[in-house]
């Protein structure tokens, strides 16, 4: 049935984000690849960054300009506030200016709180809640002296419900839903539009790859009874990035099937 | 086009959102079974749908009666022949405050206000929604259920009435997603913030100028942009996307 509904919903090229300019953190594979992918389909340039996957994100700088659309594949490292510095600019410089911004990058490293290490604490909140702070603050400047963009921010339904394991995860990902609205707030008045997707358990090379039972409990809890798929959600994206959204601003869409209501 | 081949049913479809929503549904391919307590209004936009091309029946009905809602969805069956979404946009307001002290006197908010309201936003939507499913559950494609719920389900001065309808309207979202999702439909609601429609109309200029102030984008919703947000949650872009209420209010829910 997902295939199909893919094939319904995605067509070549509506230009509905014709010659928008985007970036993505984090689109080497899974959910950011899936966006960049759709963003590029509706007629979007789309710039991302990855952090290891050089060879996956040749492939998906390909796949975009096999669409007659500019691709930018950048390596940058999201909790470096430097590297959100420079890819911002090189984007503009590239591509000419810049009217999208998801911040989809994000890990997860779990353990129950009692066993939890500065460490693991550290780096989830670096790349998860940092890294989306290091590309607000970039972009945020060229949206507000434009007066124009639209940001989306990639967090979780932990972040909104909280999960068990996940103390560090679902604090960087609440984290990232009151910034997303901390800063709508700050950027209305310059007609930008910050809002969130926060998916529920998606079908992503890390989540095939997790054992039985998690799958198992999660899909006890989605009402709809499946999945989600990864362009499932970046449907949702591209909707949140188009012109007909543009009276919806600091609100966090869940993408889950029914699975936290 | 995005709802091609589907049929789609529309309450309040004569003016504001509803008509929008209707306009906007049209030129995605819908087939439309449009319903609303007025008729010249609710004829006059399925005649425009008509006149350029697209399929749409009007029919006068009030949601508050049963027998009137077996109407509208014998209607969608009869002209259409299936029912894939139903928007069910049709509402009402008649404001005042709950206990109203002037001079001294006290004036209370009269039943007949607070069961109009309820009866129209919530049991109207009650009734539309089970009407709807039973066609979509006996056909076993799935279905879209749109509900609208508002800004004003969060409280506001003057509306007790429509902010527990609307908050109302929530619970009944959430339920509906619940029991339905075994069956594929889908039910979520919009929520819009104050939309340039008759309802707001009548805000005299100094409270809509504290009114804008409070809203980040700083402009009212346009009915159109309320419209996208019925064809998102009705196209399959939200197909994985059930039970949620969905804020189209320029940020007022978050604020400035």
């Amino acid at each position: 049935m997902n295939e199909q509904v893919r094939e319904q919903a995605v067509p070549a090229s509506t230009g509905l984000l014709q010659d928008k300019v985007a970036l993505v953190t984090g689109a080497s594979m899974g959910i950011g690849e899936a966006i960049a992918m759709d963003l590029a389909a509706h007629g979007a340039h789309v710039a991302f960054t990855y952090r290891r996957h050089a060879e996956e994100a040749a492939a998906v700088a390909g796949r975009i300009e096999e669409r007659c659309r500019q691709a930018m594949a950048l390596q940058a490292d999201v909790a470096s506030f430097e590297d959100a510095q420079r890819v911002v600019q090189e984007v503009q410089g590239k591509l000419g200016r810049l009217d999208l911004l998801i911040n989809n990058a994000g890990m997860n490293w779990d353990g129950v709180v009692w066993k939890m290490t500065e460490e693991q604490w550290d780096q989830v909140i670096s790349v998860d809640l940092k890294g989306t702070f290091n590309y607000l603050r970039a972009a945020a400047p060229v949206f507000k002296e434009q007066g124009s963009g639209k940001i989306v921010n990639v967090t979780s339904i932990n972040g909104l419900r909280g999960k068990f394991g996940q103390s560090n995860y679902s604090a960087a990902k609440g984290g990232v839903i009151a910034l997303t609205k901390t800063v709508a707030r700050e950027l209305g008045r310059y007609n930008v539009n910050v809002n969130a997707v926060a998916p529920g358990l998606i079908e992503t090379p890390m989540v095939k790859q997790a054992p039985e039972q998690v799958r198992d409990m999660a899909l006890a809890e989605i009402v709809l009874g499946r999945l989600g798929t990864p362009e499932e959600v970046a449907w949702v994206v591209t909707f949140l990035c188009s012109e007909a959204a543009r009276h919806i601003t600091g609100q966090v869409i869940q993408v889950d099937g029914g699975q936290y209501m | 086009m995005k709802l091609d081949g589907k049929v789609a049913w529309i309450t309040g479809a004569g003016n504001g959102i509803g008509r929008a929503t209707a306009l906007r549904f049209a030129q995605e391919g819908a087939r439309l079974l449009l319903a609303d307590l007025e008729e010249q209004a609710v004829k006059a936009v399925a005649g425009q749908i008509r006149e350029a091309g697209g399929q749409a029946a009007a029919l006068v009905g009030d949601i508050t009666v049963r027998e009137d809602v077996r109407r509208m969805v014998e209607a969608a069956l009869s002209e259409f022949g299936r029912l894939d979404i139903l928007i069910n946009n049709a509402g009402i307001n008649r404001d005042g405050l709950a206990v109203k002290v002037k001079e001294g006197q006290v004036q209370l908010m009269d039943d007949g206000m607070w069961d109009l309201v309820l009866a129209v936003n919530l049991k109207g939507a009650f009734l539309c929604a089970q009407a709807a499913a039973v066609p979509m559950i006996e056909k076993g494609e799935g279905g879209r259920v749109v509900n609208t719920s508002s800004i004003g389900a969060l409280g506001n001065i003057g509306q007790a009435n429509y902010a527990a309808s609307k908050a109302g309207v929530i619970g009944l979202t959430k339920t509906l997603a619940l029991e339905w999702a075994r069956f594929n439909i889908t039910v979520n609601c919009v929520a819009p913030g104050a939309t340039a429609t008759r309802m707001t109309a009548g805000i005299p200029e100094k409270l809509m100028e504290g009114l804008l102030a409070k809203i980040p984008l700083r402009r009212l919703a346009q009915p159109e942009e309320i419209a996208e947000a019925h064809l998102f949650l009705a196209s399959d872009a939200a197909a994985y996307i059930t039970g949620q209420v969905l804020f189209v209010d320029g940020g007022i829910s978050v604020g400035v």
